[in-house]
């Protein structure tokens, strides 16, 4: 262990990471695309946020920002705080933050392959972090490496050591990528879609894995999915993301039993069921937001079946529910109480 | 499906091995990766075939296989009849335009220096006589819209995309020939569930106007109920059932395929602790050393001798009339 690695006591008031009203933009050739528009959420000690939402919405490009591995230009942060233990990570030097980025915030990306390097061995790229971060020697780091292989369920993990990444399914190439995030004990691990190239036996797997995890190391996690049932499964708190801003958050019972916006709402009734064949798959009609020409008034309303004039003219606030629950619609009461919908 | 259409895909005894090799100057083969190890089927015209089954047991490599990207160590594969390991020229260039692929990995398989609009419109490059040179950018962007994507973003390249966005790239491009089979490789994996469901149904209503047939490789079991007419269970390299959806779904009767089912996650977090989860034993084998007659049996409950001595045939057994790998078939509903 190198000395930067302090034991970090919650101080009271903050929490272990905080997304605050964050903004990215790409400039791009045919003009300014506004990704993220004023996303705010947080993640305390132990606990399982889901970040939800559509494909495009921002989800994992808010990922990027707090690992700081944006690249700028294109993109660019025109505001927000991005706190780890109440600092804010966008204002530290660089190389501060690239120690806590390595140490103690860790991501497993959502394309494993191309996060993979093609050209060295996997064994070699898991135990290249145990020696580089934490100066072990190249035998400790191999025996490291194969604890984790194993650790994730790759079949025969030492004898596989030497393997390339095209030698692996993807699957197991998903797996490689998790041991990695995992090698240094990270206290945040951002997850993005870490499960979606492994059957349901393996994924349960890993799951109790990152469970453990989360409470012998107290370690935060953020899960982005779209896998339904694994949110219901694992997650403490979900956010639901569109068009790059929060549209509704609350905790994981509250919003299955009842959502408190349209875009939920219409998510919850896409999902197709194991124990019906089914018809024609429900799903939310038109196409998802242009980011250069963003709609006026509610982002989803062009796409809602319940707009209202107002919709149309007014961008909804973020509406206080209680018990941490808050919602970006301008029925978000009647959504509630079911009067709507 | 009621009645299955003429069959035009038929796939016997396929093996693939991948050579294990060591040393750097001279390379020894010291073993084999047994990824795809006797696969027989049949596909059927305008019908859906679903496989599931462990990561790592071989699908992608099958699919790999049916698109002549691989080559097999042994075993055929006939389309309409004709072996497509020995065909060439122009029967080749059919086969090209017949047998369309989504790919799993929607980040790897767009070239990065190519536009969108050049990436969906590069099959017509190919195949020109199935779009005039005139006619290809609105071509393009009707794809384009087909599968949810806004044609003005024809001229962007793949990594302005999100992961969702680029896997749709993928099938736009596989659909732009009108082929009469895909095989989609985890082709929604990345998609959320309304998109999910969109292209589903996009894939169906295809289907239905044109006849096409699927392959349909997926982790989701409930998707992969909801579009397949039959499905085949895989497990290290092999097919360990098969039958149609109602058949695995409300009557599997081997135990990997129960163990499968019980672990999916139901969207419901009032279901968590309530759910009868099969919990696997033991870790998933080796493919360069599978265990000896049956594979599953290192991680099977029922696992007796027997199983360890004799590998258990794809063939009807008592309890139920469709086939299934296990000398010890039995029905046990496991979807609630
Ligand atoms: N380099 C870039 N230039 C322009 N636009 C970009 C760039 N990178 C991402 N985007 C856009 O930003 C938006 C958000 O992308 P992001 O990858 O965060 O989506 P996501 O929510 O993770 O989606 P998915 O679920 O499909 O992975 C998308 O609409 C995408 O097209
Ligand atoms: N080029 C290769 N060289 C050596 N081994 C390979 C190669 N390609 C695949 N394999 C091995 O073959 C086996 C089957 O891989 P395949 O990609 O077909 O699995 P899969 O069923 O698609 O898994 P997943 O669900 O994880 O995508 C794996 O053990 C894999 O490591
Ligand atoms: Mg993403
Ligand atoms: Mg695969």
């Amino acid at each position: 262990m190198t000395d930067i690695h302090v034991e970090t006591e919650r101080v009271q008031g903050h929490h272990l990471l905080e997304v605050k009203d964050l903004f990215v933009e790409f400039h791009t050739r045919d003009g300014v695309a506004r990704v993220i528009n004023g996303v705010s959420y947080h993640l305390d000690p132990g606990e399982t946020l889901a970040v939800l939402g559509e494909s495009g919405s921002g989800k994992s490009v808010t990922a990027q920002a707090i690992m700081g591995i944006l690249d700028m230009p294109p993109a660019k942060i025109p505001k927000g705080q991005i706190l780890y233990n109440g600092e804010d990570l966008l204002k530290m030097p660089e190389d501060k933050r690239r120690d806590i980025r390595g140490q103690q915030i860790s991501m497993i990306f959502q394309d494993a392959l191309s996060a993979l390097n093609p050209v060295f061995s996997v064994g070699w790229q898991i135990s290249e972090t145990l020696r580089t971060r934490m100066g072990m020697s190249k035998a400790d780091a191999m025996k490291r490496a194969v604890e984790l292989m194993d650790q994730v369920k790759i079949p025969a993990a030492k004898a596989r050591l030497k393997d390339y990444p095209h030698q692996f399914s993807g699957g197991m190439r998903q797996r490689v990528m998790i041991a990695m995030s995992l090698a240094m004990d990270p206290k945040v691990l951002i997850a993005d879609e870490p499960t979606t190239a492994l059957d349901v036996t393996v994924q349960a797997q890993i799951m109790d894995l990152l469970a453990d995890l989360r409470r012998d190391l107290n370690m935060g996690m953020i899960l982005i999915t779209h896998d339904l049932g694994v949110v219901a499964d694992v997650a403490d708190r979900i956010a639901v993301m569109y068009a790059g801003r929060i549209i509704e958050h609350a905790d994981v019972r509250a919003l299955y039993k009842q959502p408190a916006h349209p875009y939920t709402k219409g998510l919850l009734e896409s999902i197709p069921r194991l124990d019906d064949k089914g018809t024609v798959l429900k799903t939310i009609k038109g196409l998802p937001p242009n980011l250069m020409r963003l709609p006026t008034g509610c982002k989803y309303h062009p796409r809602c079946p319940y707009t209202q004039p107002i919709c149309v003219s007014d961008e909804p606030r973020s509406l206080n529910l209680g018990n941490g629950r808050t919602s970006a619609c301008h029925f978000a009461k009647e959504m509630l109480s079911g009067e709507l919908g | 499906m009621a009645n299955l259409g003429e069959s035009i895909l038929q796939v016997d005894n396929l093996v693939k091995h991948f050579p294990i090799t060591r040393g750097i100057l001279f390379k020894k083969k010291v073993g084999a990766v047994k990824a795809v190890d006797g696969v027989s089927f049949e596909l059927h015209k305008g019908e859906t075939l679903g496989i599931v089954g462990e990561s790592g047991c071989g699908k992608s490599t099958l699919a790999k296989l049916l698109m002549r990207l691989e080559h097999p160590t042994a075993g055929r594969a006939t389309l309409h009849g004709k072996d497509i390991f020995k065909m060439s020229g122009s029967e080749l260039r059919r086969l090209r335009r017949n047998v369309q692929m989504v790919m799993q990995d929607p980040y790897t398989s767009l070239n990065p220096r190519m536009t969108v609009g050049d990436i969906i419109g590069e099959p017509f490059e190919i195949h020109p006589e199935v779009a005039p040179r005139g006619d290809r950018e609105r071509k393009v962007q009707e794809l384009l819209e087909l599968v949810g994507l806004s044609p003005e973003h024809i001229n962007r390249y793949p990594h302005q995309f999100s992961g969702g966005q680029r896997q749709r790239i993928g099938i736009a491009r596989a659909l732009a020939l009108k082929p009469e089979v895909i095989v989609c490789d985890e082709p929604v994996s990345a998609l959320d569930v309304s998109i999910q469901a969109q292209v589903v149904n996009l894939l169906e209503s295809l289907q239905n106007e044109l006849q096409l047939s699927y392959i349909f490789i997926a982790h989701d079991l409930s998707v992969v109920r909801h579009i397949s007419d039959r499905v085949g269970v895989m497990y290290l390299g092999k097919i360990v059932e098969i039958g149609t959806e109602d058949e695995i779904y409300n009557r599997p009767t081997h135990p990997y395929t129960q163990a499968l089912l019980s672990a999916v996650p139901v969207p419901d977090p009032m279901a968590r602790e309530h759910r009868e989860i099969i919990r696997l034993e033991g870790d998933v084998p080796s493919p360069a050393d599978p265990p000896s007659g049956c594979r599953f049996r290192t991680r099977c409950w029922k696992a007796q001798e027997k199983c360890a001595l004799e590998e258990p045939l794809l063939i009807r057994r008592a309890v139920e009339p469709h086939p299934s790998a296990c000398h010890f078939a039995e029905l046990r509903h496991v979807v609630a």
